[in-house]
């Protein structure tokens, strides 16, 4: 091996030095998002035209009527208190799960949830179980949740729910039958989003104006809540409306497994 | 542990203190102070820029997850530089071994290459800089690449990051002597490479 002078050294060592680079300016922010200390965002198609989702490595974090970015931005720095900023689109697989979601199926999707109470995810939660095209009462959902009495902060929690259209909120109603109000834009939305799952809300209204709240099958002998899939089953021959005051346990219907119509009236 | 020892635990910024203190509000100053570092040495591992800005990326999201596992009092006693480089290899070396390119070893005394056959990425963050050095820092880039991947991996956190022996010790899990060792043997191997590399140069010049 050749000998090899101090000078020589210090070249090789300055020319190794030479090798540190400075990190690509992508690098801190996709890793912010990755952790979840930062938000993505971009647009996506509904029922009502286009929203806003937002997005992080935790999950699915906003969905908002689209409108104009920069106020999107400056309002969700304030309400979530964290950086988000626009991508070109949403993440293939992220973009799969919404739409399997919105077409109701049920798979798991991420939710960041994160700085929120325990009962507004237990809302939450029970509202994600609500089928497409079907609704449930505010009462339901509280009964369900094992808090009966709390009906106007389930309603509440429903308000704030900062993933609508994932988190089904629009599936739960007033319980005399009226639509309820809607975060995402008002009840007209509510009944337009509905509308697309298949389910009429005027007709609901119309048997909730009747006087009827459950409808029965007397082949069965059980009841549902008048959305339940169930329900849509019953031929007219056998469709027995049972209205408030009725009591269908003494009127010998049992409750269906599915709908639960009873936790409605456990509540009341 | 407090601000003071931390300090004098190698610590200057305080860093560890506000990641034990408040992990989200401090991480962010974790990443920006990291992130060149990280980014650099999965680069001259790995020799591609993209591979390495994944990686590095990776690295800092499994730190993230691992402070936010770890009490307050663990955090204090990381070495912030030694546990992030640690992280960072351990990925390097999965990726390179999904990867498993085509390197000629250059300590085999036999046969070389003019030029490792590993492809090492154009350096796109320095695009300032003359033609010149752009092709000296890639003739370097592509002979740490053809290194074996111990020495490769001393003298990168060695002479391109600046790691101190009692840090790589610890980033390594190798005593300080064989590591200096290492770093010594790496430099031989490369100064051969680069006077071999030279030397093909100039008969193709003449040729």
């Amino acid at each position: 091996m050749t000998s090899r002078t101090a000078t020589d050294v210090a070249d090789l060592e300055a020319a190794l030095a030479g090798l540190r680079v400075r990190a690509p300016s992508t690098l801190a922010a996709t890793t912010l998002v990755a952790v979840g200390l930062a938000d993505e965002y971009a647009t996506m198609p509904s029922p009502i035209g286009p929203v806003f989702v937002a997005w992080n490595g935790r999950g699915v974090s906003t969905v908002a009527v689209a409108g104009d970015p920069a106020r999107f931005e400056s309002a969700f720095r304030s309400q979530v208190g964290r950086p988000i900023r626009p991508a070109t689109a949403i993440p293939p697989r992220l973009e799969r799960a919404l739409a399997r979601r919105l077409v109701g199926d049920r798979a798991p999707i991420a939710l960041d949830l994160r700085n929120r109470t325990e009962f507004e995810r237990d809302v939450w939660s029970k509202a994600l179980e609500i089928p497409r095209g079907e609704v449930r009462p505010y009462r339901w959902v509280a009964a369900e949740i094992g808090r009966p009495k709390a009906v106007r902060a389930v309603g509440s929690a429903l308000g704030h729910n900062p993933i609508p259209l994932v988190i089904p909120c629009h599936r739960v109603v007033r319980s005399d039958g009226l639509i309820g109000e809607y975060s995402l834009g008002g009840p007209s939305n509510k009944r337009t989003i509905l509308a697309a799952e298949g389910l009429d809300h005027d007709e609901l209204e119309r048997l909730a104006r009747a006087g009827v709240r459950f409808l029965a099958s007397d082949m069965t002998g059980i009841y549902c809540l008048p959305s339940c899939h169930n329900a849509r089953r019953i031929t007219d021959a056998h469709r027995v409306p049972l209205r408030s005051g009725t009591d269908p346990e003494a009127a010998g219907f049992r409750a269906c497994r599915a709908c639960r119509p009873d936790a409605a009236l456990r509540a009341a | 542990m407090d601000i003071d020892s931390a300090v004098a635990a190698g610590d200057p910024t305080g860093l560890t203190v506000a990641l034990a203190r408040d992990l989200d509000g401090a991480f962010e100053r974790l990443v920006l102070s990291q992130q060149d570092r990280l980014y650099s040495i999965a680069l001259r591992m790995l020799g591609d820029a993209r591979d390495a800005e994944e990686v590095a990326q990776d690295a800092l999201v499994r730190a993230y997850r691992a402070l936010a596992s770890y009490d307050g009092q663990r955090i204090l006693e990381l070495q912030l530089r030694p546990w992030l480089t640690t992280i960072l290899l351990n990925l390097c070396r999965n990726r390179a071994r999904r990867r498993a390119p085509v390197t000629l070893p250059l300590d085999g005394g036999g046969e070389l290459d003019l030029q490792p056959p590993v492809l090492v990425a154009a350096d796109r963050h320095s695009p300032h800089d003359s033609a010149l050095r752009r092709e000296s820092t890639r003739r370097w880039a592509s002979l740490i690449a053809g290194l074996p991947a111990r020495y490769r991996a001393a003298i990168v956190l060695r002479h391109v990051d600046g790691l101190s022996y009692a840090e790589m010790s610890i980033a390594l899990g190798r005593p300080e002597g064989t590591l200096k060792a290492q770093v010594h043997r790496g430099l031989a191997l490369l100064r051969a490479a680069l006077e071999r590399a030279e030397a093909t140069d100039r008969r193709e010049m003449t040729a």
